[in-house]
């Protein structure tokens, strides 16, 4: 069976054939060709794999490419703007928060969420709300300064925080 | 990471689901958040022939406000609920333990819904279904039937939702205002399958006594329990911690744990126990705290 | 003496590398994609221990989109050779070791659950696996052995014929005779058994391969995510696809982690290659996770039994230690010297401890080979003596901090040969411990375990003084131990025209940074900016022959190389400069990136210099060669040797067994520091890895069917961000005299010194409670059975 899913991806509307089946971290990858999308497991532990759909951060590898119809999707090549890192981007680099790069886009789509929702953590809730993003190499100190750094270098949010 | 081959719909909302699932046979499955059904085929241990997709139909995400409760949507997610100002201010408890299911990335796509049909024992919200009286609404091309919580959990991950229905909603009870929660549970990490998990609602009179309480344990047994022998123990008493731990003490009549890789039925047996003295004394705190 | 700069040595600069990892460019093995690339899956066995009865593919064959499907008898008739062993340990007979076969594809008999035995070549990945499921075969269920108690039962089933109780080899070290004589006059013996438990590496990037074959040059090309892309060329060339070494170039680009897992030579990069030019199409393999916990070459599995000889005052007379090492079903590249030359020369830790010996049996089972993991033999080592000597702290009755004072190298004891052949270059260990208690409030510990009391939970506080061997490695002594090849490495410093360099090095970083780091020792060096050196690592194609990134060695020996060679290149630097300047050689200086004439103002710089050796007008170039281009190759002397000491702080939940570690303090010594921003990260990385072995992790097979049962990452247990505390990290400088950069190495240290000081601190905090032993890891189970052990 051949189903067509169209979608908006990093602001650029898709539409494609494919298999139901096709997960949409393979439909990113290898369709789409937009590999900063990584898979790093099988049972949706590791957190490489997440994007935005519909501004909402979930994992790739747990979602079928149709569940993605009709949305927007952003994947970490999506989040500069004209060129520009986003305040997360930066202060992964600022503070050493990655080594191997292999975990850090899932990693980085994963803090934009959170501190979407949560402007203003505290080191703990930070750490609480990486519970989905394992990484091997640095042993999380620096991934959470990274995203403390960031949150004091964002634009203020509304009252009505965007659903994350 | 592929799934096999298998026909694929999208439901138009959930009657024509159950339209769907009547006409597609015996091996469909209902696709709502997909958070177990799509993990579970990546290893193809599901192998469904049809997959009829609920996770986009409109007003997917509903927590209705009723009299004495709310009615949430199977389709809504459970990150919907947990943000919800609603359920925060009435249903703490059950704001707090969603907050132990996996991770928000998963939070943002898993259902209500899929998570109480799938029925692992040792997952939150089956548990909370029974400590807030929760009456599930389950409809098919044949009409709609409301099963209590009690009688919904069969065994391990089986419930009474028979092949051709579709869990519609679930109306879960407020507990009456002067009633405190608390809730503990051991994982081996944070977001892991609870080892096990205790939850209490209690109620205090003005003289502080308990006037109604609900005691759910989970990770414990083939089903979530609801330890009514420990909830007796209470009744009509005031707080001490030897009332607590006899509490505690009666739960092990209803507990059959197992043995697994992880850890040994004495353990969960033992901390079963534990967890329910302090998910009492929060609970007790918590009551005295808005007489 | 260059100026310190903000880009040169010392300095904490942000990665160069960075930009593409966080903007999702990087390009990993999975991201290339070949031009008409097709599939490849592995059908694996799910029995431990079975004869090969028959394997029938021909309704695989002819599956949808199935291009071919072969098993390890196509291989053979191809004269596909067998996975080889690197090294050879020798048994105290002086027999060499026991050496079975190691087929690419299983041909009679499977030896491990997840032992290939046939590959389905496919259009796509899908269809590979459809047809996998269309391939009948009979195994005869063999009884299996799962464990090393097992293995080493009377009567147990072999694994194989040749190796009789199961093993592989029995070796030692040390000198027994001087070491029964120190345990005979002790006024105190303390003894431990102890468990390294087995750890998968699991770097977040699976193993991905890509082979090609170019049949008009029969050329072989291999994309592969290693760790030392040459190791695999050679290894691919002599023992396995068996062709011309010159006709392979294997590129390993950005590597998601390693640790060490990617470093040795695995049947899938055979298989695609061989493939590959088999069917005429590129071939892609890439491992899932649930794969990968069957086929990655697993860590650690030690059992122990260690003693310590003390006298009336606690200073240590003797250590003896016997270890049985799980190997697996099959040597992997380099399995037999983790156990043995990596490991036992460093049992006696930072102590003087005057007699030593060790005895090593290795011995096989039927699970996945066991290979270096970060540490790499080190860990084990540590472990033993850290916990035995916090042991014999609590037996005699003294502090673990004192009886580590009293028996340390003390620093003028340097070079240090220990009893047990290993030669320490230079060290501080007592300044290292008293900064590190210092920075712990180890002095104000009790009232913190008396307030945790009083709240119900036990609190501990626990150390260990770790030492091992970095910069692997100096050739002549690991070929004499048993290594097949030298562990020197390979530099060239290229110098364009316009003066940018290019710095081509036979290392592969893998998350360490070397992008930044080995721009900063040539930005330090040369005085030219950071923006005008490339680093090139990871092809064969462009780079001389090099070991690659393992072992701690890239700054320690490729930073020596790169040294080397710019060292050349300023010779000759001042060779030209000396005629440009009208000077005699000897009078020309290089500093601050000028090659100025002592005494005077006159000076060139080092780009103006680069320049003019392209345009070689103004100097002899019949006696000056043109061009501006130096390869060096480094061998050092010794390997190098870190230490340093952790402190752990947790507390334990009694009733549920549940701990949380709070506070954990590192005081490392790395010799020179090249950048503090990088070597914090390694600490902090391996420190963590070290917490979840000690805490967390586990690699489980059932004992009666040697079915894997912590398969997946729901089951194997990693560490995440909340279930930790920030670390604090401090330094101590005794820099190695065996590189030129003076460094040591960082990226293993904290995975060796993390386990015995969270072990040490758990005892410490259930010693009280009546618990006397707890074995690693420690779960909320196992702390919990301990504790009502101790109450009964």
């Amino acid at each position: 069976m051949s189903i067509t899913v169209s979608l908006q991806v990093n602001g650029r509307n898709v539409s494609e054939t494919l298999e139901p089946q096709t997960l949409l971290v393979d439909f990113l990858r290898n369709h789409l060709r937009l590999t900063g999308t990584h898979v790093g497991c099988d049972t949706s532990q590791c957190g490489a794999c997440v994007v935005h759909v519909d501004g909402l951060a979930v994992k790739s590898c747990t979602l079928l490419a149709a569940q993605a119809h009709g949305t927007q999707v952003t994947t970490i090549e999506g989040l500069e703007t004209e060129g520009r890192l986003h305040p997360v981007q930066e202060a992964f680099r600022s503070e050493h928060g990655l080594q191997c790069g292999f975990c850090t886009p899932g990693m980085i789509m994963s803090a934009v969420a959170l501190l979407r929702r949560n402007p203003t953590p505290t080191e703990a809730q930070v750490r609480e709300g990486l519970e989905g993003n394992i990484c091997r190499c640095t042993g999380y100190h620096n991934i959470v300064k990274a995203i403390l750094t960031a949150s004091t270098h964002m634009p203020a949010q509304s009252a009505q925080a965007s659903r994350s | 990471m592929k799934p096999a081959a298998f026909d694929y719909h999208r439901a138009d909302n959930l009657q024509h689901a159950c339209e769907l699932l009547s006409s597609s046979g015996d091996d469909s499955k209902i696709l709502a958040g997909g958070q177990t059904l799509i993990a579970m085929m990546n290893f193809r241990l599901a192998r469904p022939k049809v997959l009829i997709d609920v996770s986009n139909i409109a007003d997917g995400n509903q927590v209705l406000d009723e009299d004495g409760g709310i009615r949430i949507r199977a389709t809504t997610v459970q990150r919907f609920v947990e943000n919800s100002e609603s359920v925060q201010q009435r249903f703490p408890l059950l704001c707090h333990a969603i907050e132990h299911v996996a991770h928000f990335q998963i939070r943002n796509k898993g259902t209500i819904g899929g998570n109480l049909v799938n029925a692992d024992p040792a997952s939150e919200l089956p548990a909370m279904s029974l400590a807030f009286d929760a009456e599930f609404d389950i409809i098919s091309v044949a009409g709609r039937r409301t099963v209590s919580a009690s009688e919904f959990f069969v065994t391990y991950y089986t419930t009474v939702v028979a092949p051709n229905e579709v869990l519609s909603s679930i109306r879960f009870a407020e507990p009456p205002k002067n009633s405190g929660w608390g809730f503990h549970e051991v994982a081996r990490r944070a977001g892991d399958y609870a080892l096990a998990g205790s939850s209490a609602i209690v109620t205090l009179d003005a003289a502080g006594k308990c006037t109604r309480a609900r005691i759910a344990l989970f990770g414990v047994a083939a089903t979530p329990v609801r330890a009514t022998a420990a909830e007796d123990v209470l009744i009509g008493e005031a707080y001490s911690e030897d009332l607590l731990k006899a509490s505690a003490r009666s739960v092990q009549s209803i507990l059959d744990p197992e043995s697994d890789v992880h850890v040994t039925a004495d353990y969960r047996r033992s901390v079963a126990e534990v967890l329910t003295v302090r998910a009492l004394n929060d609970a007790f705190r918590r009551a005295k705290a808005v007489q | 003496m260059n100026e310190p700069t903000a880009t040169g040595i010392g300095a904490s600069l942000r990665r160069i590398e960075d930009h593409r990892f966080i903007t999702g460019r990087g390009k990993y093995t999975d991201d290339i994609q070949r031009h008409g690339q097709v599939h490849a899956y592995l059908l694996r066995s799910n029995l431990a221990h079975g004869e090969i009865r028959h394997i029938d593919t021909a309704q695989a064959k002819q599956a949808p989109g199935v291009l071919a499907v072969f098993t390890g008898a196509d291989l053979r008739a191809d004269g596909i050779g067998d996975l080889p062993v690197g090294w050879m340990t020798t048994n105290i007979d002086g027999t060499l070791m026991f050496i079975p076969p190691h087929p690419v594809l299983a041909v009679d008999r499977v030896r491990h659950v997840g032992d290939p035995i046939a590959v389905i070549i496919a259009a796509t990945l899908s269809q590979a696996k459809d047809a996998a499921e269309l391939i009948e075969f009979d195994i005869s269920d063999l009884p299996a052995v799962a464990n090393i108690d097992r293995a080493t039962a009377a009567g147990a089933p072999l694994v194989w014929d040749g190796a009789a109780h199961n093993t592989a080899f029995h070796w030692q070290v040390g000198n027994s005779a001087a070491v029964e004589a120190a345990f005979a006059r002790a006024h105190h013996i303390t003894r431990i058994d102890l468990v390294n438990n087995r750890m998968v590496a699991n770097a977040m990037e699976p193993r991905v391969a890509i082979g090609e074959f170019d049949e008009g040059r029969g050329e072989y090309l291999l994309h592969l995510s290693s760790q030392n892309p040459h190791v695999a060329r050679i290894l691919l060339a002599t023992a396995t696809l068996k062709v011309p070494e010159h006709k392979i170039r294997v590129i390993s680009p950005d590597v998601g982690g390693g640790f060490g897992s990617k470093a040795m030579h695995y049947a899938e990069e055979v298989i695609v290659l061989w493939s590959a030019k088999k069917i005429g199409r590129p071939v892609k393999w890439t491992s899932e996770r649930s794969e990968a916990f069957l086929s990655d070459r697993h860590g650690r599995d030690h059992k122990t039994h260690a003693e310590l000889a003390l006298d009336a005052n606690g200073k240590f007379l003797a250590l003896r230690a016997s270890t049985i090492a799980n190997l697996g079903a099959y040597y992997s590249t380099f399995g037999p010297a983790i156990p043995t030359f990596y490991s036992a020369p460093l049992l006696v830790g930072t102590y003087a401890i005057p007699a030593a010996y060790c005895d090593v049996r290795g011995v096989f089972t039927n699970t996945v080979p066991v290979d270096a993991y970060r540490g790499a033999g080190r860990p084990e080592a540590a472990y033993v003596i850290e916990r035995l000597v916090d042991q014999a702290a609590h037996e005699v009755g003294l502090d673990p901090a004192e009886i580590r004072r009293r028996n340390f190298i003390p620093p003028d004891a340097f070079p240090y040969d220990n009893p047990l052949g290993a030669q320490y270059d230079s060290g501080n260990f007592g300044v290292g411990l008293e900064k590190a208690l210092a920075l712990a409030d180890y002095a104000g510990f009790e009232p913190r375990r008396a307030a945790a009391k009083a709240r119900g939970k036990l609190r501990g506080i626990g150390m260990s003084s770790y030492i091992e061997a970095c910069g692997a490695g100096p050739s002549k002594i690991i070929m004499a131990a048993g290594a097949g090849s030298g562990m020197f490495e390979s530099a060239t410093i290229r110098v364009n025209p316009s003066g940018s360099v290019v710095v081509v090095t036979g290392t592969h970083s893998h998350g360490q940074g070397h992008e930044t780091t080995f721009a900063q020792v040539v930005s330090d060096k040369l005085g030219i900016p950071i923006h005008s050196i490339e680093i090139v690592h990871g092809d064969t194609g462009r780079s001389a022959f090099g070991l690659g990134t393992v072992g701690s060695r890239s700054l320690a020996v490729g930073g020596g190389a790169i040294i080397k060679a710019l060292d050349k290149v300023i010779a000759k630097g001042k060779r030209i400069a000396s005629y440009i300047l009208e000077a005699a050689e000897s009078d020309i200086l290089f500093e601050n990136g000028r090659f100025v004439v002592a005494g005077t103002d006159k000076g060139i710089s080092f780009p103006e210099i680069a320049f003019t050796a392209h345009a070689p007008a103004k100097f002899p170039s019949d006696e000056i060669e043109p061009g501006l281009e130096e390869t060096a190759f480094f061998d050092p002397a010794n390997f190098t040797f870190p230490a340093g000491l952790h402190i752990c702080e947790l507390e334990v939940d009694p009733q549920t067994g549940a701990t949380e570690v709070l506070a954990y303090t590192v005081v490392d010594d790395f010799g020179n520091v090249i950048n503090p921003m990088i070597v914090e990260g390694q600490v902090h990385g391996g420190t963590v890895q070290g917490i979840g072995q000690a805490l967390l992790e586990n690699c489980v097979y059932d004992p009666d069917t040697a079915q894997l049962l912590s398969g997946s990452f729901m089951d194997y247990c990693m560490p995440r961000a909340d279930n930790l505390p920030n670390f604090l990290v401090d330094y101590i400088v005794t820099p190695s005299p065996h590189n030129p950069l003076g460094v040591k190495g960082c990226g293993e240290a904290g995975a060796i010194a993390a386990p015995p000081a969270v072990m040490n601190a758990m005892m410490n905090a259930l010693r009280p409670a009546g618990v006397t032993e707890l074995s690693m890891p420690a779960t909320p189970l196992k702390v919990w059975q301990a504790l009502r052990a101790a109450h009964a």
